[in-house]
């Protein structure tokens, strides 16, 4: 792809020695694969953390009645479930992690546009996670609102809404850094000869991403000032009997949390879109039409945020509207799926770990996004609504779809990070695992919401039990595949194997470089001739 | 960076920014003593998005700027603009 030659001369980013030595070196540090780390590790606690709030939860549903905690309690635990996981994990999620370590170096940059201002975005990101930790020790006791906060209950309970809320409100500006940073550098720091539909599409995916968090963030942040204002002072923003309107507050965090699913997804669609022509062993089909999908989802994602409120009492011409939006939202989601299936077509596929994650990928997805068309169809969202079936369209989208890409871009970059292979065999055995357990866990979702068993109680009817103790069952057998993947990658991170520069013979410009990469990424910016994917 | 023009706003300009400004906002006071029904809403946010395009192009500079930051701007604008149209949707109509 270039001309240009690197050598080790220079210490890898791992071995560099600044200014400061141990965790000072790493928390000081503004170089962007080392931040990208840092979200790595905090972004895996909490996400390890919200995983055994789920279990919790789903054990507590292993029966009719009360197993291991109260209505109370498994209000408290979906509300701190739902705020670590969409907040603290899958919000940031694959683009702080992979965003920051390889968009420079996908684009032939030394950085991003402004390194200080990043490592800014992962102090904030810590201190709003901290804020949202105190929010459940504090006061009355933790938030049971949802993550969602819908006024006017957010405005009436006694729990600790203020400090969740501004704990939000933090993390959302730690997001708009992120965004504001990758479309600076985006525009600025492509290397010589990288015109915009050369640039690789992971880079694209953020570029949509970035547009979203700068856009729709500050409208959540606002919203949530709002609510803040209204709890300490008695404004009638949101509560009927002060004058206020509880579904503009849906209308104004929906406007942000909507596109926030794309914040999510976008770049996760971005890394399945690297890894794919990789193992392809070819040219991604239709790179054109891919980068359009990118934007066009970035674009329309903003305007069906009211799928969310079909029965909120909204009026029934914005009804239709908004499922008309959100059918044409699944055109470019479609359009990436056939350009990731068309580029498999009459090519020279090398079964390797990443590659399955990828395959698995595209299968839930397309489960979460059929099964949201029931949802945004007016008629069938009805019957469906606030049901399970929400819950299991959401886990098929949000884990199936951010949380599968996510371990396949970590399986797929985890040599460059630390040049390091893991064992293959070990990897597979974990997918699997992880694959059935998950389908177990939230396909029965699907029937018990249609035979009519709401979210959010810690409570069923006994004729939901059989299919709940499947579900049930399914979260232990998804968390066992999580731990042999957790240990594989520890194992081989810890192990002192042979370094490995590139296992996968990629094409990108990460895979030019030595692993793991030297400081400043390139001991010579390189000049690129070509597109992104040359087989 | 090379390419960029430095280019100088004259103190007469700035007054007269100012002085639109203040002359809107009395508009958009005054404007709630007229009967419109829904419509005060539109014109008070046609009246705010008009203060907000005088300080984008003359405080801000926007309009000595390079093309890049109209585009970039017009379609964020424009991108407001239609959230906060879809949202009279529902309600004009509810």
């Amino acid at each position: 792809m270039t001309d240009f030659n690197n050598s080790h001369k220079e210490p890898n980013y791992l071995e560099y020695r600044g200014k400061y030595k141990g965790i000072l070196g790493w928390i000081t540090s503004t170089d962007h694969k080392r931040i990208g780390l840092l979200y790595f590790y905090s972004m895996m606690f909490f996400f390890l953390a919200g995983v055994v709030m789920g279990l919790l939860m789903k054990y507590e549903l292993i029966s009719p009645g009360e197993q291991i905690m109260g209505a109370q309690t498994y209000n408290g635990l979906f509300t701190l479930h739902g705020l670590t996981m969409i907040f603290l994990f899958v919000i940031p999620g694959v683009a702080a992690v992979f965003g920051n370590f390889f968009l420079p170096i996908l684009i032939g940059a030394k950085d991003v546009s402004f390194p200080r201002l990043n490592l800014m975005s992962w102090y904030l990101y810590i201190i709003g996670a901290i804020v949202v930790l105190i929010s459940q020790f504090i006061g009355d006791g933790p938030p049971d609102t949802g993550w969602t906060f819908y006024a006017p209950y957010s405005l009436k309970t006694n729990t600790n809404v203020v400090a969740a809320v501004t704990g939000a409100f933090i993390l959302g500006f730690s997001s708009i850094l992120t965004g504001l940073n990758f479309i600076v550098t985006m525009h600025r720091l492509r290397a010589p000869g990288m015109g915009w539909l050369r640039m690789p599409l992971f880079g694209w995916a953020l570029y949509g991403t970035g547009w979203i968090q700068l856009l729709a963030t500050p409208v959540v942040g606002i919203t949530f000032l709002m609510v803040i204002a209204e709890r300490l002072l008695g404004i009638g923003f949101f509560d009927p009997a002060i004058g206020g309107d509880p579904i503009l507050y849906q209308h104004l965090f929906w406007i942000y949390s909507h596109p926030a699913v794309y914040i999510m997804i976008l770049p996760a669609m971005g890394a399945i879109t690297e890894i794919i022509p990789t193992f392809a062993r070819k040219t991604i089909f239709g790179y054109t039409a891919i980068v359009i999908s990118s934007m066009a989802i970035a674009f329309v994602g903003y305007f069906v945020w009211g799928h969310h409120m079909f029965t909120s009492g909204m009026s029934s011409t914005s009804r239709w509207v908004f499922s008309l939006l959100t059918f044409l939202v699944a055109i470019p989601s479609a359009i990436k799926v056939f350009n990731w299936t068309a580029t498999l077509y009459k090519s020279s596929i090398n079964l390797q770990t990443p590659f399955y994650w990828a395959i698995a990928f595209v299968f839930v997805f397309m489960i979460g996004g059929f099964s949201g068309l029931v949802l945004g169809s007016l008629a069938t969202d009805i019957h469906v609504h606030d049901t399970a079936f929400v819950v299991a369209h959401f886990h098929y989208i949000v884990f199936g779809g951010t949380g599968f890409a996510f371990f396949g871009a970590l399986h797929y970059w985890f040599p460059k990070m630390f040049a390091k292979v893991y064992n293959f065999k070990v990897a597979n055995i974990g997918l699997i695992v992880f694959f059935i357990g998950f389908n177990m866990l939230y396909f029965p979702m699907f029937y018990l919401g249609l035979m009519g068993m709401p979210r959010r109680y810690y409570d069923y009817l006994p004729m939901f039990h059989s299919a709940n103790i499947l579900s049930t069952v399914g979260s232990w057998i998804m968390a066992t595949g999580l731990l042999i993947i957790i240990i594989n990658l520890i194992r081989a991170r810890k192990g002192s194997g042979k370094e490995i520069d590139d296992p996968w013979d990629g094409k990108t410009l990460e895979w030019t470089i030595p692993s793991p990469p030297i400081v400043e990424n390139f001991e010579q910016i390189p000049e690129v001739k070509h597109g992104p994917y040359e087989y | 960076m090379e390419n960029e023009k430095h280019h100088i706003v004259p103190y007469l300009t700035h007054i007269m920014v100012l002085l639109g400004l203040i002359v809107l906002t009395v508009i958009t006071v005054l404007i709630t003593s007229v009967e419109l029904g829904a419509y005060n809403t539109t014109a008070a946010l046609i009246i705010a998005s008009l203060k907000g395009a005088v300080v984008l192009l003359y405080f801000m500079h926007l309009k000595f700027d390079h093309k890049i930051y109209w585009v970039m701007v017009s379609i964020v604008i424009a991108i407001f603009a239609a959230v906060i149209v879809v949202t009279f949707f529902d309600y004009l109509y509810r």
